[in-house]
């Protein structure tokens, strides 16, 4: 059954297929809520979800044990996003007190093949990214928030996602158990 | 480039958020909005993956290209079985369907088994719709993990 013609590269069609599969979600969820806000905050929890799974397979991968300070942890999310997406977003703009640093991102496979209508300018179209970390590093012990300061798709040149380390969490015990 | 892993949980969170919301809306399990993301998904990358190939013979030519370049790319595995009867109607069994194959094997999850096929039914179709072949396309799970995909070729 085998046609002519070159093999598909299997690993580009996932890439691509991922970029498609996620303008369709962001697409339908406009057209669900029709309030920009609320996609962008319903982006964020799907991106949650996804980054409290994400980390097992990132920590299988890479084998890597805690962070030394939060400068280890940003190398690692930098990593993390090699691994995942296939970029390399560069760590700079640190915060005076060491709790903050900015990924600057000169490409990103999430935004492709995307270009905003005028009306939804407010949208975060990546926001996924920035529940991913959320959950992600939640699920390791450390609170962080991250949003966007810098967007291509609004015509800035580079993409910069702000991140920011609240705290460290401790172990809780579930309500209602001693 | 995206990881492969990625669309596998992009998938679980559109499964997600699409059961969560008609369940809020009350309407049973409307997988509806799932099929036309999957439709709208595999309208768009058929477009790319077949840019620079031949034209296909035939139907049959179209529907062999999905199961097996296709299905390998984004599903890691050829369909299994294909199946016609040369006037419109295609079956394919694919035995261990990569978003089921995560589930368990035994009947207990029979039930939820809709709700990871209907993505796949709408990027069939999606697919086949560009390529000029207007069709309905509906799975059927007898023993998870497989899958058979009903595509029905529409005439006019």
């Amino acid at each position: 059954m085998s046609r002519q013609g070159a093999r598909l590269d299997a690993k580009k069609v996932n890439s691509e297929l991922f970029t498609l599969t996620y303008g369709t979600l962001v697409s339908q969820l406009l057209k669900d809520y029709e309030n920009v806000d609320e996609v962008n905050k319903q982006l964020e929890r799907m991106g949650y979800n996804i980054g409290i799974r994400l980390i097992e397979d990132f920590l299988a991968r890479t084998g890597s044990g805690r962070c030394y300070d939060f400068k280890d942890t940003a190398e690692k999310i930098q990593a993390g996003f090699r691994i995942f997406l296939g970029v390399s977003p560069t760590i700079s703009n640190w915060g005076p007190g060491g709790d903050e640093f900015s990924l600057i991102f000169e490409s990103n496979p999430l935004t492709e093949f995307v270009e905003l209508p005028d009306h939804c300018l407010n949208l975060k179209y990546c926001n996924i990214l920035a529940g991913v970390l959320r959950g992600a590093c939640e699920m390791v012990q450390m609170e962080v928030t991250s949003w966007f300061v810098q967007d291509q798709l609004k015509g800035d040149n580079v993409t910069e996602l702000r991140v920011k380390f609240i705290k460290r969490l401790e172990d809780a015990i579930p309500a209602g158990e001693d | 480039m995206a990881d492969e892993a990625l669309y596998e949980f992009l998938h679980s969170e559109l499964v997600g958020y699409v059961t969560e919301k008609s369940a809020k809306e009350n309407k049973k399990d409307d997988l509806s909005a799932l099929e036309y993301m999957g439709f709208s998904s595999g309208y768009r990358i058929i477009e790319r993956l077949t840019k620079e190939r031949p034209r296909f013979n035939d139907e049959l030519d179209t529907v062999k290209f999905i199961c097996t370049d296709l299905w390998s790319t984004i599903y890691k595995k050829q369909i299994d079985n294909l199946r016609t009867n040369h006037q419109g109607v295609y079956v394919l069994h694919d035995c261990a369907f990569r978003f089921l194959s995560k589930l368990s094997s035994g009947r207990q999850y029979l039930e939820s088994a809709p709700k990871y096929v209907a993505f796949t039914c709408g990027l069939i179709r999606g697919a086949l719709a560009n390529l000029g072949i207007k069709c309905l396309v509906t799975a059927e799970v007898q023993n998870m993990p497989g899958c058979k995909f009903h595509i029905q070729v529409q005439r006019s």
